[in-house]
């Protein structure tokens, strides 16, 4: 019976198995580029996020990024989670004007933000946003990491990746040449480019793939802030099962010992 | 006591009950005592497994629609909210999305039993085409299900199947703009997807009950495909198979386990994080992996028409399958070139859903046309034909003999094999 | 499942071919395994409650600031807080002297006007009797305040004084007063 009960066992994880790859397939077929894993602190099964990686990054999308990427899903309270304080996450909500109202007189007035409220986003909607950029619209970043192939890993490639084009190829009007980018042709400027261009509270050196690194880790920590939870409540489940699995097993055994 | 029921419990308060309407009385018929085949393998867990899945995505689900929110314009951010506001939000959303695939998982290892051990003949057609039933209500649910959260995927998705019935001829574009209600997918689509996503799962309950229901009048088929032919051969169910239920319910929770905690995202598509955008259709549009045989046969069709109805063709044909298949013989154990057949087929289908995964052009055209082809020819011309001409194994004389004797599962290299094919 | 969880110690009914021969270890795993099962099942269970308490954003919105500049005295705004009103009353001196003046004997819930109030002319109350929720009148000066000069709830008759307190009818407790701070002369926060 155990040795019956192991081949559909096998069988069942083959067929999940063929799923799986047939999805894992398709999407290779879709990405022509290799992205080379970056190696998180988050990257294997039971990774955890790194905490100052996280407030860099954060520092990363504050100063750079967030100049044309929205994270409209996120409330600065969230920053609670990669260890900045009460105080801390009160002075940089307060540190930006956040849109509110209609006042008593109707209209709409500016205050600054709280804890409570989302991330300011750049532009009042789309359309501003495409005409400040040259007609590409910067994609909100709050799930950007599950919403590529590749997730943070892409991410990393992606700002590491700006490169001279190679010879032979024209780029359109305001694009630039990036290995990472499915077509190689994005309309963002290279947003990390040089060393040193910002200076990390914690002092570490600031290089490109420094940087890159941090703002991609944050960027995944936004998209999956459960994931730590997540992570450790999955162990304590599956060693949950486990032990279940072995007693009820052990009573199968019992019972149909008289049948056997 | 005229006009009571006949109860045989000792507790008085059940008892009482049991007097006047036998809900005790009938459990412990049908699942107590019921006699059950005794030689049953592992595949018969995934029917209790199904019951099971079916429970966990209502109860899920229920939760879930507390805070989702059907408008196009909030529906991505109210999934989203979920996932990060709501208390254990995450858990229950990962457990609904996984669970769909968990779910179709169960489902095809149970058609495959169903397949392979001949489940679906004589007396057991209309429990199979019960089951059939439930197989396209599931694929309904799940796609409308896929619709919600208000991705590209989900979009796109929807706008491609629904596109499917402007096939049909005349009324085809008639009916689109019924299902849309509206001119394209907006709004009223998702609002009335969210409805009916609601509602199929308690349709899927109804026909479970129907399918039970048949099955504890047939009852219950076994891997060397005889009826029992007396006590010798069964086995009461309680506690023979719940406690081997239970030992399977055990592990597909932890397959479960390690899909929900471990890679939540790992079956789904990126693109259905981009919210839905009318304006711009994702680069390659692929349905959820459970669709993707049927899709590649949609492709695999040069005409329109043609496709949409060998597609639903390719489904529908399962309803006529105890018809089709014309041998006597039910356990493929004992049909030495269906069993092959059957397993060919078996790879055919794995063929079909990594065609349908890939680009629709090149090689992967022709590959979806030949699996497409040998999908259809196994059921109308293999199976009818080899009915006439196979020459069946002798079977057994009953169940009890070959298990009895051996004191251990029989033909055990022949149980194997097909499942390591497969 | 069902079996797992009903530990139970009945042999099979019918067709059972023999009786166990190690019936009390059977009787232990089964114990074990129905106990493990059952902790799993609660432990399922919980998630499923906890997401219907308030999410996180629902948790985080839970203050509100009012500018009480433009409140003159005798005057009352309602503001909006967790999704309740709250009034906040510019008293006038002589509501100030009435909600002191009485004995602590004469009230149902007895709480001295100095309790209910950080800053004498404003009184801060959440404006949901105590009844049965409904919302009193008395906010806009052509509203009946009853009896006492404060509030009057048209659902079944309670009075409230000019501290909100509970004087008349079925409620039985005074206006509860939200946590709230002057966050300077002009800005009270509440919550």
């Amino acid at each position: 019976m155990a040795l019956r009960f192991v081949k559909t066992a096998a069988l069942a994880a083959a067929i999940s198995l063929s799923a799986a790859m047939s999805m894992g397939a398709a999407r290779a077929a879709e990405g022509e580029v290799h992205i080379p894993p970056a190696g998180f602190s988050f990257s294997g099964a039971l990774g955890t996020y790194d905490r100052a990686e996280l407030q860099r990054g954060f520092q990363i999308y504050k100063e750079v990024c967030s100049a044309c990427h929205s994270m409209h899903l996120l409330s600065y309270r969230n920053l609670r989670d990669i260890g900045l304080s009460e105080a801390e996450v009160a002075a940089v909500a307060a540190s930006v004007q956040i849109q509110d109202g209609p006042n008593d007189n109707g209209e709409m007035f500016e205050r600054p933000g709280r804890a409570s409220d989302r991330f300011r986003s750049p532009f009042a909607n789309p359309a501003a946003a495409r005409a400040a950029n040259n007609g590409a619209l910067p994609p909100d970043l709050s799930v950007i990491t599950k919403a590529r192939n590749g997730g943070a890993d892409y991410i990393h490639a992606l700002l590491i990746g700006y490169a001279e084009p190679p010879a032979g190829l024209t780029l359109a009007e305001g694009m630039h040449y990036n290995q990472y980018f499915p077509g190689h042709q994005i309309a963002m400027a290279p947003p990390l480019s040089q060393d040193g261009q910002l200076t990390f509270g914690d002092g570490t050196n600031a290089t490109v793939d420094r940087m890159s690194r941090d703002v991609s880790a944050f960027l995944n920590w936004a998209a999956e802030p459960e994931l730590e939870t997540r992570r450790a409540m999955g162990v304590r489940v599956l060693i949950f099962l486990a032990i279940l699995g072995g007693l009820t097993y052990a009573v199968k055994r019992k019972v149909w010992a008289d049948v056997h | 006591m005229a006009g009571l029921h006949n109860s045989e419990f000792a507790n008085p308060v059940v008892r009482w009950i049991d007097q006047r309407m036998p809900v005790f009385t009938m459990m412990q018929k049908e699942y107590g005592t019921f006699p059950t085949p005794r030689n049953f393998n592992y595949f018969w867990n995934f029917g209790a497994l199904a019951m099971i899945n079916l429970v966990i995505m209502i109860a899920t689900g229920i939760f879930l629609a507390m805070n989702y929110t059907a408008h196009t314009s909030l529906a991505f951010d109210s999934v989203e909210r979920i996932m990060r506001d709501v208390n254990y939000g995450w858990l229950i959303r990962y457990v609904h999305m996984n669970g769909a695939s968990m779910f179709f998982i169960v489902v095809l290892v149970h058609v495959w039993r169903g397949m392979y051990y001949g489940s679906y003949k004589a007396p057991r057609e209309l429990l199979w085409m019960l089951g059939v039933v439930i197989y396209l209500l599931m694929m309904a649910t799940a796609f409308m299900g896929y619709v919600l959260p208000w991705g590209q995927m989900s979009f796109w998705g929807a706008t491609v199947i629904t596109n499917l019935f402007s096939a049909i001829p005349l009324v085809g574009n008639s009916i689109v703009t019924l299902l849309w209600g509206g001119f394209s997918v907006d709004n009223p689509t998702l609002n009335r997807f969210f409805s009916l996503h609601y509602l199929l799962p308690f349709v899927i309950v109804g026909v479970v009950f129907l399918h039970v229901a048949a099955l504890h009048i047939t009852g219950s088929n076994n891997p060397l495909g005889i009826e029992p032919k007396g006590p010798q051969d069964t086995l009461p169910f309680h506690p023979y198979y719940t406690v081997k239920d239970s030992v399977g319910i055990v592990v597909y929770l932890m397959v479960f386990a390690v899909l929900v905690f471990f890679a939540p995202n790992y079956l789904g598509h990126p693109d259905n994080y981009i919210p839905a955008n009318p304006l711009s259709t994702p680069a390659h549009i692929v349905p959820e992996w459970y669709f993707l045989p049927f899709y590649a046969i949609l492709r695999a069709v040069p005409d329109k028409l043609m496709g949409v109805l060998a597609m639903f063709g390719s489904i529908l044909l399962l309803f006529v399958l105890p018809w089709l298949d014309g041998s006597k013989v039910r356990s493929m154990r004992f049909r030495p070139i269906a069993k092959w057949l059957f397993l060919l087929w078996t790879v055919n289908f794995f063929v079909l859903m990594w065609a349908g995964g890939k680009p629709a052009e090149g090689v992967y055209v022709l590959i979806s046309r030949l699996a497409t082809a040998y999908y259809f020819a196994y059921f109308l011309v293999l199976l009818p034909l080899l009915g006439k001409i196979e020459r069946p194994l002798p079977l057994p004389e009953s169940i009890s003999r070959p298990v009895l004797r051996g004191g251990g599962p029989l033909p055990g290299a022949a149980t194997a094999q097909p499942m390591e094919k497969a | 499942m069902a079996d797992t969880l009903a530990p139970s110690s009945s042999p099979p009914t019918t067709g059972g071919p023999h009786a166990p021969a190690d019936g009390t270890k059977r009787d232990f795993l089964k114990l074990v395994a129905g106990s493990f099962a059952a902790v799993g099942v609660g432990a399922i269970v919980w998630p499923f409650i906890h997401s219907m308490n308030p999410a996180k954003d629902v948790l985080a919105l839970a203050s509100t600031d009012v500018d009480i500049t433009h409140v003159a005295e005798g005057q009352a705004v309602t503001v909006m807080w967790r999704g309740k009103p709250v009034f906040v009353r510019h008293r006038t001196a002589k509501e100030i002297e009435e909600a002191k003046a009485v004995p602590l004997s004469e009230l149902r819930d007895p709480q001295t006007d100095q309790a209910r109030v950080t800053r004498e002319p404003w009184l801060i109350v959440v404006g949901v009797c105590t009844h049965l929720g409904c919302v009193p009148l008395g906010q806009k000066s052509t509203d009946p305040r009853g009896d006492y000069g404060g509030w009057f709830c048209p659902c079944h008759g309670s009075h409230y004084d000019t501290a909100g307190r509970i004087r008349r009818g079925p409620a039985p407790l005074n206006l509860a007063v939200p946590e709230y701070e002057f966050r300077s002369d002009t800005q009270v926060r509440i919550g």
